[in-house]
């Protein structure tokens, strides 16, 4: 008996919350289904560093630095199909809410004069990513095939929309399953 | 083979559909219990005619529905795919043009933006978002203005000048530049005499004027749009359909 190949998928989180992560373990003893017809290359599940050639890509998280565009770039070499997962990757989400704020102010309102703090410095190790003045929805940096929204997306659209995925058909969430927040 | 029956009806997609005289196509449309999506119109207020996703296609012609009169045996087409990705785009425009980031905002899931965004299946605002540097006005104490989320329907203005009578808002600017102004001296909401029970307040479909101190007493997952289409949620003031 021959085992029919599994879809090799990667995921990484970028500048979410892992709330996407969260949300995906949240499809519980599910997730053994999907064992079955799927296997994780890169992901903070498997902790593996770099991607390889997968199937599927799933990114969580806008991009706020220069290594979020490094990881989404390796991302969209290495997948045939790359999906923006959560409000971040497709709007950048909650950390854009700092769009309109001077960078430099943030940094002082995070690590000086945040509240119990005390001789705070900002951070300057050179192996420190270098922070962007804007956070971005990862689709204005590369080509996304598929979205899929919701802060997080419920475990049943998670669900839904990779067992369409991974039997070849057009991922259709219904409307219950499509949240922005 | 038309005109006998002709009287007063016309056909929006293939259904026939009653009218009063003067009546617009989108006046008639809801008393039949068919819904035309809209964000700029409310039955109680005069036609705005600018967010143009209400448009459809009279004999052939693209018109917005809350401003063309209904006429007798006008053929009217809506639900066509490529109107509603025409409503789409627009509705993605209006999404990048402003700072909407729904996680973040006290009308998630009753917003009437966002409830059109998921009629349309919006999956993603596609195009490259503005991030606008927009105004928030909290001086009042019981109303927070939040520009990001405007989307200058006007509906607050028209609230407040017609039903209030206070002409507290406006729009300012143009194009691009186009912002909500309030009228007063310092510019701040603090200084007119808008009160929390006027209809300007109550009428505004996002999360742009909003009641201080009433944001969750609903909870997310238990609110008007999260469990039903904005088609089938009939919006306050609307007639109730024609039985006919
Ligand atoms: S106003 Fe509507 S679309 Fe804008 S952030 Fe709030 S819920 Fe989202
Ligand atoms: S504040 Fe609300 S009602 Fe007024 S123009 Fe903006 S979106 Fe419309
Ligand atoms: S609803 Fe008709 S143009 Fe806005």
């Amino acid at each position: 008996m021959t085992e029919p190949k599994k879809l090799r998928v990667a995921t990484c989180s970028l500048a979410g919350c892992f709330g996407c992560h969260m949300s995906l373990l949240d499809i519980d003893e599910k997730l053994f289904d999907l064992l079955k017809v799927v296997e994780f290359d890169r992901s903070p599940i498997t902790d593996i560093k770099t991607c390889g050639p997968c199937d599927i890509g799933i990114v969580e998280g806008g991009v706020c630095n220069a290594e979020n565009v490094h990881v989404l770039k390796e991302f969209r070499k290495n997948c045939k199909v790359l999906v923006a997962m959560g409000a971040c990757a497709i709007t950048g989400g909650i950390p854009a809410l700092r769009n309109n704020v001077d960078l430099w102010d943030c940094f002082q309102e995070v690590y000086h004069y945040g509240i119990g703090l005390e001789n705070g410095q900002i951070p300057n190790d050179p192996e420190l990513p270098l922070p962007f003045d804007k956070v971005h929805p990862i689709n204005e940096v590369v080509r996304i095939d598929y979205f899929l929204p919701g802060c997080p997306p419920s475990a049943d659209a998670i669900w839904q929309f990779l067992t369409d995925l991974a039997a070849g058909r057009e991922p259709k969430l219904d409307y219950e399953m499509l949240h922005y927040d | 083979m038309v005109i006998l029956t002709m009287d007063k009806t016309f056909i929006l997609d293939g259904k026939t559909i009653p009218f009063e005289e003067g009546e617009t196509i989108m006046e008639a449309a809801s008393a039949a219990g068919v819904y035309i999506p809209h964000l700029c119109h409310h039955p109680e207020f005069k036609p705005h005619g600018s967010c143009k996703l209400c448009t459809v296609s009279i004999g052939g012609r693209l018109g917005a529905s809350c401003t063309n009169k209904a006429a007798a045996g006008m053929v009217v087409e809506s639900e066509t795919e490529a109107l509603n990705a025409d409503r789409r785009a627009l509705t993605q425009m209006l999404f990048v043009e402003g700072n909407h980031i729904c996680p973040s905002c006290e009308k998630s899931g009753n917003c009437q933006l966002q409830a059109v965004a998921y009629h349309l299946d919006m999956l993603t605002p596609h195009f490259t978002h503005f991030y606008p540097a927009r105004d928030i006005d909290a001086s009042h104490p019981d109303v927070l203005l939040e520009r990001n989320r405007c989307i200058l329907c006007e509906l607050c203005v028209r609230a407040s000048r017609d039903v209030d009578g206070k002409n507290v808002f406006g729009i300012g600017g143009r194009g691009i530049k186009s912002r909500l102004i309030v009228n007063s001296a310092s510019g701040r909401l603090a200084d007119t005499n808008l009160s929390v029970t006027d209809r300007a307040v109550e009428v505004c479909p996002t999360g742009a004027i909003l009641r201080k101190r009433h944001g969750f007493t609903v909870p997310i997952g238990r609110r008007l749009y999260d469990h039903h289409d904005i088609a089938e949620v009939p919006v306050a003031g609307m007639k109730e359909p024609r039985s006919s």
